[in-house]
């Protein structure tokens, strides 16, 4: 279960029309609270995949240290990440899943559309390894 | 000592624990006395041939070792390594 407030939730959708027909990205902060996993803020990220940003993103681990550090101030720890499909369905892909390495961790997936924000789905990575992972559709509470 | 932060999926490995104190003068001999205090994080850093998985990045104070010396990155008291899963994808 991840639960967010409407207005990270709209920011995250926004940032996909922003960048739209481009991959958006970017990294969800907050608590661990009981088997869900609570967001209390948003960080917005580069995608570094120049070469394909239409159907691919990438987040610059650098970029990951320091907003992990910044978080870490507030109290806040990384509890999943956020992405665009740019006329794409709001359900991961093979790559999303053999690219997705942050078990416990929420995948969040919003559908643009001719630009426009449609559906945001929400996956919570599980399994243990690379061998047994699998990115499995978690509710999402809007607070 | 160096202080090893843990990304949130390993931190199960090391009793819950974000950081870690270790001992080392490479960043190979800090994650090497890591996995030796925390045996059970070696598979989900390393191959079965020794060398770190292709996506686990790990950085020395704000610079990816890759671009150093790697595992032979010399490090000093007070620096900080932090190990940080890839985070990619797309809709392809």
């Amino acid at each position: 279960m991840l639960k967010i407030g409407k207005t990270e939730l709209d920011a995250l959708r926004r940032h996909g029309e922003e960048t739209y027909p481009h991959e958006c990205c970017g990294v969800l902060l907050g608590q661990v609270d009981g088997d869900a996993r609570a967001v209390t803020s948003l960080a917005r990220c580069g995608n570094t995949r120049n070469d394909s940003p239409q159907n691919r993103y990438n987040i610059d681990p650098a970029e990951l240290i320091r907003i992990q550090r910044e978080g870490r101030k507030r109290g806040e720890d990384i509890v999943g990440f956020y992405h665009s499909h740019p006329d794409h369905p709001a359900r991961w892909s093979s790559t999303d899943l053999a690219e997705a390495h942050w078990f416990g961790c929420s995948y969040v997936i919003t559908s643009v559309e001719k630009g426009k924000a449609v559906l945001t789905n929400s996956f919570e990575l599980t399994g243990s390894e690379e061998s047994d992972k699998k990115l499995v559709d978690e509710g999402v509470e809007v607070q | 000592m160096t202080k090893i932060h843990i990304p949130t999926p390993l931190r199960q490995y090391t009793g819950k624990q974000a950081d870690v104190q270790v001992k080392g003068g490479t960043v190979g001999d800090a994650l090497s006395d890591l996995t030796s205090r925390h045996p059970d994080l070696r598979r989900h850093l390393y191959t079965e041939e020794g060398r770190l998985r292709s996506f686990v990045n790990v950085y020395l104070n704000d610079d990816d070792v890759r671009y150093l010396q790697k595992e032979a990155t010399t490090v000093k008291d007070g620096d900080s390594i932090s190990i940080v899963p890839s985070i990619a994808g797309g809709h392809v």
